[in-house]
């Protein structure tokens, strides 16, 4: 019992700092979330994080609460849900209330605007640092069709800027082809 | 009444914000500045600019900011509730359904096709800010000889630091942020 405790703690904890960090977007968290679950604490396995990443980035809501309800429900269920949905919220809430009573002085300030600036490179380098071990267990896989829907997808999203809803959902069409197909060689059964 | 009001107008918010944050920016303007003229559409875009230098996700601090301005704590709290009740039940049931579901062999190969595709999303994401760091543009209005030297320096520096000695991210993220203030005094950047 004191050990779940702990782990509840860690889980509050971590979502947290997380949280608190996340400058620019859902897929920011992401990687911070898959750098502390799958490589540093080794709660979750890679696939399941990027899973997880599929989901919330197709229902509606924020994607950072999304996931967190996903990961907590994962380690604790409904108790480990709302102890993550906790510690994601509570940064900027926290923030947001007393940056809200002087936002003026706040908007203009130049050591917050160089810092923020500057910490685009930070966060970037945060963000390819996954990247680079995500996509080298992708090309690991020795899938053509994995390492061409990679790329294409890259494309798609970055340079003809196609919603990422629509990319996660035109790759869930090619994986139930791909099911079909797989299925019908090897005569009704999946390995 | 008007808290009541608050609470469903960002129950709204939560259900039908699909696809990241930005997509909740138009439908919180809706409830806020268009229906319930809780807000003039200049203090609106106030909020957006504050919601986007603070870390989370922009649903969460606009909610907060809203809740805030117009009914103080208890403002804040209805709102933010509001905004991720919708998030928590679609994606409790969701996560049920995965992780019962998730090991049967049919399942993996449809996952499998979607995994590739989450990778190239976060490494999208990771490009953007990247150009936005070293640019402060987008893609297709990048000058190559405006580079940011600052940044360019601390996104390599932050690169090796997280690959080679694997240090902790969210240092790495706030420790960009303070090099960088520290550096563009230096340079005399900052009066």
């Amino acid at each position: 019992m004191k050990k779940e405790h702990n782990k509840l703690w860690i889980l509050f904890k971590s979502m947290f700092l997380l949280s608190a960090c996340t400058f620019g977007g859902g897929f920011v968290i992401v990687s911070l979330m898959k750098k502390k679950y799958v490589e540093e604490l080794k709660w979750l396995e890679e696939d399941e994080m990027l899973d997880v990443t599929a989901i919330t980035q197709s229902v509606p809501g924020p994607l950072p609460v999304n996931a967190s309800v996903i990961i907590g429900y994962r380690m604790f269920g409904v108790l480990g849900s709302l102890t993550a949905i906790l510690g994601t919220i509570l940064p900027p809430m926290m923030i947001i209330s007393i940056i809200s009573l002087f936002y003026e002085q706040f908007r203009t300030n130049i050591y917050i605007a160089a810092a923020l600036q500057v910490m685009r490179a930070g966060v970037a380098a945060v963000i390819f640092d996954v990247v680079i071990n995500l996509a080298g267990n992708v090309l690991k896989t020795r899938r053509s069709l994995y390492i061409i829907m990679m790329f294409t997808a890259f494309a798609a999203t970055y340079l003809f800027e196609i919603s990422a809803m629509l990319i996660i959902l035109a790759c869930l069409g090619i994986g139930l082809i791909d099911l079909a197909v797989t299925l019908k060689k090897g005569k009704g059964t999946v390995k | 009444m008007l808290l009541i009001k608050l609470f469903f107008s960002f129950i709204q918010v939560g259900l039908f914000s699909v696809g990241g944050g930005y997509a909740a920016i138009p439908l919180i303007q809706e409830q806020i500045v268009g229906i319930h003229k809780l807000m003039t559409l200049e203090e609106f875009s106030d909020l957006i600019t504050v919601a986007e230098m603070t870390p989370g996700p922009i649903s969460i601090n606009s909610a907060t900011f809203v809740g805030m301005r117009v009914a103080g704590v208890p403002g804040v709290l209805l709102c933010t509730i509001g905004c991720i009740i919708p998030s928590f039940c679609i994606c409790l049931i969701l996560a049920h359904f995965y992780y019962k579901y998730r090991t049967v062999s049919g399942v993996q190969v449809v996952l499998g096709a979607m995994r590739p595709a989450v990778v190239a999303l976060i490494a999208s994401a990771g490009a953007s800010i990247l150009m936005l760091g070293l640019f402060q543009a987008e893609l297709q209005d990048i000058i190559l000889k405006d580079i940011r030297i600052v940044e360019a320096a601390i996104f390599i520096v932050a690169l090796i630091l997280l690959r080679k000695l694997k240090i902790n991210a969210v240092t790495i993220i706030l420790g960009s942020g303070v090099a960088g203030v520290i550096l563009y005094a230096l340079m005399g950047k900052i009066e």
